[in-house]
């Protein structure tokens, strides 16, 4: 990994169009300012891992569906189902 | 068209249920083809892959369980599959929803909403820029808290 010391205010180029500034530093947070194009999809990267691990254990989700009733269990007597209409067929 | 489907076995699909993802799911960025089916139980869908038969994500709509929900994503990501903000009429959104054995702990994934352009048949999972959406929202627990909030 190619490591480069920056103060505040300066930044580095990566290829032709992004460019990554330190903005701010404040104890142990460094504020960054990232110019990119709009295709280069910029994420933290903890959200994007976060969402990548959910997915992944949504995806071993069983067939078994909980039913619409363990949905509305706890509703009161003549509260209104949330959803009537009939299912369409696949 | 027929499709292979991991919950309900080979079955007829209807072309307009079919749906591209241009990116794919995080994770599973190398299939683009999926299916929106029905589910048997309401109030869920199936996300089917038509590549690979064991590849399906559970959807459902986030407002029946939480009616303030609101996917706050950037207007780039919702340009990749040709929306605007605030272009509610072609927008659906879900979430994916992930059912652990003790179905009562399911939980759906705001924080990355499946977000589908419905004239146009393709969809993104985009990340939400508001950090009151997580991975996990126990759909159980915000439900009883609507009741209790209602009453």
């Amino acid at each position: 990994m190619l490591i480069l010391s920056r103060k505040k205010d300066e930044s580095i180029i990566i290829g032709d169009e992004i460019e990554i500034s330190v903005v701010d530093i404040k104890g142990d947070q460094v504020k960054l300012g990232i110019k990119a194009p709009r295709d280069i999809k910029v994420y933290r990267q903890e959200v994007f891992t976060a969402i990548q691990k959910e997915n992944l254990a949504a995806s071993r989700t069983g067939t078994k569906l909980p039913a619409i009733d363990l949905l509305q269990k706890k509703s009161r007597s003549g509260e209104k189902p949330e959803k009537t209409q009939d299912l369409p067929e696949n | 068209m027929k499709v292979n489907t991991k919950p309900y076995g080979l079955i007829e699909i209807d072309e307009r249920q079919r749906i591209h993802f241009p990116a794919g799911i995080l994770g599973f960025e190398n299939l683009r083809e999926y299916v929106l089916l029905d589910a048997l139980q309401q109030p869920f869908y199936w996300l089917q892959s038509m590549e690979i038969q064991e590849i399906a994500f559970v959807l459902i709509e986030p407002k029946i369980f939480r009616p303030d929900y609101s996917p706050d994503v950037s207007a780039y990501e919702l340009e990749e599959i040709e929306l605007e903000p605030g272009d509610e009429e072609n927008m659906l959104i879900f979430s994916i929803v992930t059912i652990p054995d003790n179905q009562e702990d399911m939980t759906a994934n705001l924080q990355g909403p499946i977000i589908l352009n419905r004239e146009l048949h393709i969809a993104r999972q985009c990340i939400s820029e508001n950090d009151t959406w997580k991975t996990r929202h126990r759909i159980m627990e915000e439900l009883s808290n609507i009741r209790n909030s209602v009453c």
